[in-house]
Parts: C-alpha cells; structure tokens; sequence
C-alpha cells in the first residue's frame, strides 16, 4: 500500500529536530533511512502527524573508536559498519553479525538509530547491543539522558523512548583482546530477520575458568535479552563440550518464543539450543587459535 | 512539496506529496516507467534504483528525502539504443522470463559491479539475494553478472558454471 498522508520537515540542525518533535500538536516520527519506518506506513501500521527527516543533521554518522570503546552515531548505515575494519577487533560481534543485517540495498541506507527505535524482536542490532552491555544516548528538548540497552528494550516493537526523544548514539564498552565470541543465527533467506540468533561472549581467568559470561538471543522472545540461567552455567567452569551442551540445554529452557508464521514456538526454542551450542564452541575454539574459519556463505567478502 | 534531484543524467523539478515514494515519482511523475513496483514494502527488490552510486530500495526512500540527489535508474545503464555489456550479458545468458525482476537485477548488479568490478559468484548471489525472481532459478542472472564483471575492470569469464557460459 502506498503510507498514508504526514507533514514533512527537514530540519538543519539538532534544536530545530527536537523542537519538531516535542510540538504541541504531537505525534511527529523521526525518519532517518526508513527501512524499518516506511514499510511500516505502507502497512498502515502508524500514520504519524509530521516525520521529522534527520537526513541534514550534520555528526551523526561517524563510528569512533577508542580506548573507552566503540561510539557509533544515530545515522550511521549498516553499510559503514560493514566497510569499518576497525570494528573486528573493537566490536567483533557487530562486525560478525553485520552480514546477517538485511540486504544489500537496505544496507546502504538503514541505520543504527532506526534499527533500536524499531525494536524488531529479531533484529541483530538490538541483540548485539543487549548482549554487549552497550548504552543508549537520546536527546530531547527537556535534555539528554542515557539508558542501558538491557533496559531500552521493553516488548516487540515497544521501547522506553519517549514521543519527543530521539536517539543520538549508541556506545559500546572497550572489548579487550583475547576476550571468546561469535555470533549464530538462522533465517530462511540471508538477510530476511532472523528466527532465532544469539550473541556470546566469555573470558577466561587465569586457570581457563569462563568468567563475565554474556549470552543473549534475538527472535526468541518478544525483545531481545540475556539469557542468566544458561550464563551460569559457564562461569566458573572449564568451557568444555559438557558445560556447552548444558549453557545451550538451559538457554532452550529459558527462553519463551511464541508461535508464528515462520516457526513454532517448539522449533524456535530448540532452535536457541542449537545455535548457542554452536555459538560457545566456535567462541571456544577462537582462544585455542586453531583454525575457526567456519566457512559461512555471505561473510566473505 | 516541490523537489529537484538529477535522473540519469538530467535536472529534474516535480511536484509530490510528502508521502511519495521515490518509485511512485519515477514511474508517475517523471513517466520512467522501467522502475517495477512489486512489493512496496522492501521485501522484492524489483523497484531498485541507484542513488549517488549506492543501490537503495525506491518503495522505501521518499521522493523529498533524495533532494539535490543523482538518480540511476535502470533507463541510465543503455546509451540509447545500444545496451550495456551488463544488459547484453543478461540477454546472452537468458537471464530473464517475465521481465518483471528485471530492472532491480541490473541496477543492483550495476552498482555491485561498479564498486566491486571483481565479486565472486558468492558475493553476487548475496547481493541478488534481496532481489526476488520468480522465473528464471537465479542461475542464469549470476552468470550473466559474472560474464559481465570484464566491461566494469574485473576478471574476464572463465569461472561461469553451467549453460550459456563463455559465449
């Protein structure tokens, strides 16, 4: 279907954003790419008052990475993300999980900012930022506040921003060399949201102890989240095939997926196990410096 | 609203709303009709055009959002009458039935080929993997984007698999 019919501004700077977006009359949108926003105003899903272009918003596009970690701006597009070597080792989880982030074509025009404000469930974005620890920036014209990711994500498609703010950037702790991770996820086409995915990560202390272990899971759930009880099992213990097929048993367990058109609740659920297992041992294997290379159809390039 | 972008080549100035879409301008404004609309909700690929040299989905890109922009749709890659080597590798290799799919095909393959003359059959099938074709199986378009890579600086056809390779 063809969106419905909105106002249009393209403001020239932050303020004059904001200020659009907290009018009175409200129920103005923010549009930055729009891959995630349009398809929803051609399924009549929303039909907003105003949408606020960002596209003249100067600064917003830059990844920074440096000792604190990684910084990436509001606008920045998947496809800079996929062009940033820096990223492999500051946020190699991004730079793994990059080539499952839709298709080529929306790739050079859909954003980090619009990809949390949408709050897909399966999105891989969202699922690295939970599973990262990262931290969300917005502003709005009463101030600038800061919301862990873990907290950001309230239900599918639902987030704890509010009508007038918009997301300025999300950052990303430092992520030390030598630190266990890969990302898995499984969708019918590659590129199409995925059905499930997970994100982990672990170190290891002194005695190859598994310690800050960190699992979460996209598509399992109706946002995106960690999984404790599967996290416990791996700290403290020897990441070996026997604790990997436990964490991946209790990660299955602890996740709720709902049933749905492309899979059945049943099926996302061992799904979860599937990938976690596969995930922590492609991790595992990454700290022994054997051969990891798994090759993966789509990552080469 | 008025907006002024650049179509193949050419200064343009039209008048929208704020809702439409980049397709619905092309096809309805500016009678560039080779834009194909299929899904319009950025599922088909079909109505993709070439926005200052990056391939973009037209259904999801507001016709006000690509002011002062330069356009390439699948009407730029000929010069006049004479197809281009992608185009002539598409007709060399069958790589259409319906036709449909077509005009995503060569301008995503073209903006592909532009920045990666050298793609491996890998990448292409990636890359083509947000362009739905319903007809042909995909095998012929790969081969004919592979065939093509030579005329963009890349390597000359000799890794094509199957029928129609290396004519």
């Amino acid at each position: 279907m063809k969106p419905p019919q909105f106002e249009y501004a393209a403001p020239a700077t932050l303020p004059e954003a904001l200020a659009l977006l907290a009018h009175p009359d409200g129920d103005a949108k923010p549009l930055a790419g729009g891959q995630s926003l349009m398809p929803v105003l051609a399924f009549r899903l929303a039909s907003p008052r105003l949408l606020v272009d960002l596209r003249l918003l100067q600064g917003m596009d830059r990844i920074e990475v440096d000792a604190s970690g990684v910084r990436m701006g509001a606008k920045v597009r998947w496809r800079d993300i996929e062009r940033d070597a820096r990223l492999k080792t500051a946020l190699p989880l991004m730079a793994e999980a990059i080539g499952h982030v839709a298709h080529y074509q929306i790739r050079n025009r859909g954003t980090v900012g619009g990809s949390l404000a949408h709050a897909d469930p399966a999105a891989e974005l969202p699922g690295i930022a939970v599973a990262c620890d990262a931290t969300i920036e917005i502003a709005s014209t009463r101030g600038s506040r800061s919301v862990a990711a873990a907290d950001f994500f309230e239900g599918a498609l639902t987030t704890v921003l509010q009508p007038d703010e918009l997301i300025t950037a999300i950052t990303f702790p430092a992520w030390p060399a030598g630190r266990a991770s890969a990302f898995e996820e499984l969708a019918r086409r590659h590129g199409d949201f995925a059905m499930a995915g997970t994100a982990v990560w672990f170190d290891l202390d002194t005695a190859g102890r598994a310690m800050n272990t960190h699992i979460g899971v996209i598509g399992a759930s109706d946002r995106p989240r960690r999984l404790a009880a599967a996290e416990a099992k791996l700290d403290g213990q020897v990441i070996d095939a026997q604790s990997i097929g436990e964490a991946a048993c209790a990660a299955a367990g602890a996740c709720d997926p709902a049933d749905d058109l492309h899979a059945s609740a049943a099926y996302r659920r061992n799904l979860v196990g599937v990938l976690v297992e596969r995930a922590l041992a492609r991790a595992l294997a990454g700290t022994k410096g054997s051969g990891t290379a798994i090759n993966r159809s789509g990552e080469s390039h | 609203m008025e907006v002024s972008f650049k179509v193949n080549g050419h200064a343009v100035k039209t008048e929208v709303e704020p809702r439409t879409t980049l397709s619905l301008c092309l096809r309805d404004n500016l009678k560039l009709t080779g834009t194909h609309v299929g899904c319009e909700h950025g599922v088909c690929g079909a109505c993709t055009v070439i926005v200052d040299g990056e391939a973009v989905r037209s259904c999801l890109t507001l016709a006000v959002q690509v002011e002062g922009r330069s356009i390439t749709t699948v009407e730029g890659l000929a010069d006049g009458d004479a197809l281009s080597p992608l185009q002539a590798a598409f007709r060399r290799h069958n790589a259409l039935q319906c036709g449909f799919c077509t005009p995503g095909m060569l301008t995503t393959a073209h903006a592909l080929l532009t920045d990666e003359p050298h793609a491996s059959a890998d990448r292409i099938r990636e890359v083509l993997s947000g362009n739905l074709c319903r007809c042909t199986g995909y095998l012929p378009i790969v081969e004919a984007v592979l065939d093509a890579r030579a005329a963009y600086g890349g390597p000359a056809s000799d890794a094509t698999t199957g029928h129609g390779a290396g004519r």
